[in-house]
């Protein structure tokens, strides 16, 4: 069948099969980087966890099999349903308000106007702050004892005594979505920004040629227009607030009492202070299953 | 094209050969002609000051074996330690805070030294506490590195400026109280100084500075074997009711229930603190004109007694050099290193047959301090650090319910620490 059909494009050629297997071996040497790079840094480590989730896995010496321990072990976890429902509850608030906060910036910097650059590279900037450094630059702004925040405050007659930034369930969390609306704000503000700007001109003009007022046309033309570009937006936005970390360890430590501690956390947990790499494989794979369960349904939807 | 291919990962083959051939040749080699020998050694930050003088100190007198230091910070060091066993990038030597010892011996993270310990001449003056926690099934897997014992510190200056006696520190966990109490009317006002402060928000601040009163009043706080939790017993729940006490009062600093515990010792040596329980391994680090009188913890009504932390220090089991390492860990609880370098910085030694010394008669404080070594107690649990240290750990929650909380729960959660340490 190869043959025929190398034949038919190429006649003219004397060993066209030749030809077309030395084609296709240059292909998989061009693909070959990624996939050497995707095997072993992505479907390998995948492999072990899987494997190490089925295993009682020491520190060091022998593994030994033991499955399905590590999974029914989960249930016993004190700390994995709180952190499961905080976690759902953090991903909830945090992507409605980033994507308003984003859509908004972009709509804001959206047009062309002398000084926009400054304010679009103002948003964006935050995003260029590493994260585990932005959330250790909040941990002293907000610092009771030596932050420069509540001084501030103070100074100006906004509050009259230090404000608990993450002392208090409801505080931590607050003050972390400020961070995290902070950080990433600029980022989905430039995704939102390419879409809006893939909008054609013209259709907005024939909306104001109909008598079309601002909301009408935000509602009925920007956004049915911009969805391919939100759904991205939420999906980027949903898997990284369910895999929240770096911003509760960092920052809150998983505190006050506990109130704090997204689903990574617990994985860390198990793995680094009780030393339990097959429980903390087996809570990693529950995570990816349910992940990928979710992306598929939003997907769904979205499209 | 094909040939040229053949050609470079022939070049491949030659160079992996004789790469390894280069490693096996030199491995049969004497040490001299391979030049110094560098060892990996990992520490955590409470104890970087320790580490760091003996490192330099051996460094500088010794040609043939350097030592290399990295400095971790405390929080993160249980699990950078985890992660690189799992690895297999353990340091050559590597410190661990003397309570997780047990467990990292029983995870197969140190290499046996009981041959080495034991010709050792002063085998039998090495820290007791930090023997014992070092030991597993008879043998020995590290050795003392540093020890930090927990005692109360006033600052002296701001007890005269508030009308108590400078000289005279508490005997009591009471009048612990009574005095950071007047200390915070007297002088409080502004806001700027308090009577006293604690790790609100650290599962190892409370277990460090609340522990010892317990024992101090002759109570305990586990069983022998580290599986039962005793802190709901009224030896642990008088204490936190003094502390809850001091905090519903506002003696304590603003920010203890916040605390996490990085900055918990940073207060006192800014003079903005009355009397306050601290890691003796301060001593050192506090400003030369300040005037600090130091005490052992009480119980509420009296004893004395400690919580005696630190580091051990083993040589990790996948070393390459247990030789050299073990050449650098003798030599740092030597004679000499443990009187010119930890003595004469007014450490307490990893040596109790060394506590008289020419530099501890210099200050009476540090011969105090090094009297509670046998006083003192360290708590042996093998799930330690998941149980008492981890911030999500179930000691945290009860510790913070009782002294700011909900009381009624502690039974409930002591429970939960029992299960943890029965994990």
């Amino acid at each position: 069948m190869t043959l025929t059909i190398t034949r038919s494009r190429r006649p003219a050629h004397s060993a066209p099969s030749a030809r077309w297997r030395s084609r296709k071996v240059q292909g998989w040497l061009y693909a070959a980087p990624t996939a050497v790079i995707v095997g072993v840094l992505f479907i390998a480590p995948l492999v072990l966890v899987v494997w190490m989730s089925l295993n009682r896995w020491p520190l060091l010496g022998p593994a030994t099999f033991n499955a399905p321990d590590n999974y029914l072990k989960i249930a016993d976890n004190p700390l994995f349903l709180d952190a499961v429902l905080f976690t759902l509850k953090y991903t909830a608030i945090t992507t409605v308000l980033l994507s308003a906060v984003a859509l908004g910036l972009a709509m804001l910097v959206q047009d062309r106007r002398p000084g926009i650059g400054f304010f679009r590279t103002a948003f964006f900037l935050p995003g260029a702050v590493g994260f585990a450094a932005a959330g250790l630059l909040f941990y002293g702004m907000l610092n009771n004892d030596f932050g420069p925040i509540d001084p501030m405050l103070q100074a100006l007659g906004i509050t009259s005594e230090p404000v608990k930034w993450i002392g208090t369930p409801n505080m931590a969390l607050f003050s972390t979505i400020a961070l995290v609306l902070w950080r990433f704000a600029g980022f989905n503000m430039l995704i939102l920004l390419t879409g809006l700007q893939a909008i054609p001109t013209e259709v907005y003009e024939a909306a104001r040629s109909d008598g079309a007022n601002r909301w009408q046309i935000f509602t009925k033309i920007t956004l049915p227009l911009l969805r391919p570009t939100l759904a991205l937006m939420l999906i980027l936005s949903v898997t990284g607030s369910l895999l929240a970390f770096d911003q509760f360890f960092v920052f809150t430590n998983g505190g006050p009492d506990n109130s704090t501690v997204s689903m990574v956390m617990v994985v860390y947990r198990a793995a680094f202070f009780r030393f339990d790499l097959g429980g903390a494989a087996a809570i990693s794979v529950v995570l990816l299953v349910a992940l990928v369960g979710l992306n598929t349904v939003m997907m769904r939807r979205l499209r | 094209m094909r040939r040229r291919l053949a050609g470079i990962s022939l070049l491949g083959v030659l160079a992996l050969t004789s790469a390894a051939c280069g490693s096996g040749g030199g491995g049969g080699g004497t040490p001299e002609a391979e030049g110094p020998v560098t060892i990996t050694m990992w520490t955590r930050a409470a104890t970087q000051a320790q580490s760091e003088r003996l490192v330099e100190a051996y460094n500088s007198s010794h040609k043939n074996i350097q030592v290399k230091l990295t400095v971790i910070p405390t929080d993160n060091y249980q699990p950078r330690i985890a992660a690189a066993a799992g690895a297999k990038q353990l340091p050559d030597v590597f410190a661990s805070d003397v309570i997780f010892v047990p467990n990292y011996t029983s995870q197969g993270l140190f290499a046996d030294i009981t041959d080495k310990i034991a010709k050792l001449p002063f085998k039998d003056g090495l820290a007791p506490s930090h023997m014992k926690l070092g030991t597993l099934d008879g043998h020995q897997y590290t050795i003392p590195h540093t020890l930090d014992l927990s005692v109360w510190f006033w600052n002296k200056d701001l007890y005269e400026k508030a009308g108590l006696d400078p000289e005279k520190g508490p005997k009591t966990l009471k009048e612990f109280a009574q005095q950071a109490t007047t200390i915070q009317e007297k002088l409080g006002k502004d806001g700027k100084v308090h009577g006293t402060f604690f790790g609100g928000n650290c599962g190892g601040c409370y277990v460090f500075t609340f522990w010892p009163s317990v024992w101090a009043a002759g109570g305990q706080v586990m069983n022998p074997e580290g599986t039962t939790s005793l802190n709901d017993q009224p030896a642990m729940t008088d204490v936190f009711k003094i502390w809850r006490g001091l905090y519903e009062n506002k003696v304590t600093g603003p920010t203890a229930k916040e605390e996490q515990g990085p900055t918990w010792t940073g207060f006192f040596p800014k003079g903005e603190i009355g009397v306050m329980p601290m890691p003796s391994t301060t001593l050192g680090l506090m400003p030369k004109d300040m005037k600090i009188g130091v005490t052992p913890i009480a119980g509420p009504d009296g004893g004395e007694s400690t919580f005696v932390g630190g580091d051990s220090v083993g040589i990790s089991s996948t070393s390459e050099h247990p030789d050299q390492a073990w050449d650098f860990l003798s030599w740092t609880v030597s004679d000499d290193a443990q009187i010119e370098v930890m003595a004469k910085n007014k450490d307490v030694l990893a040596r109790t047959d060394l506590a008289d010394n020419k530099y501890s008669a210099e200050d009476p404080r540090v011969v105090m301090i090094n009297s509670l070594v046998a006083k003192g107690q360290t708590p042996y649990a093998l799930r330690f650090g998941q149980t008492f240290n981890d911030p999500q750990g179930p000691w945290l929650r009860l510790a913070r319910e009782a002294v700011f909380g909900d009381a009624s729960k502690i039974p409930q959660l002591n429970a939960e620490i029992t299960k943890s340490l029965q994990q």
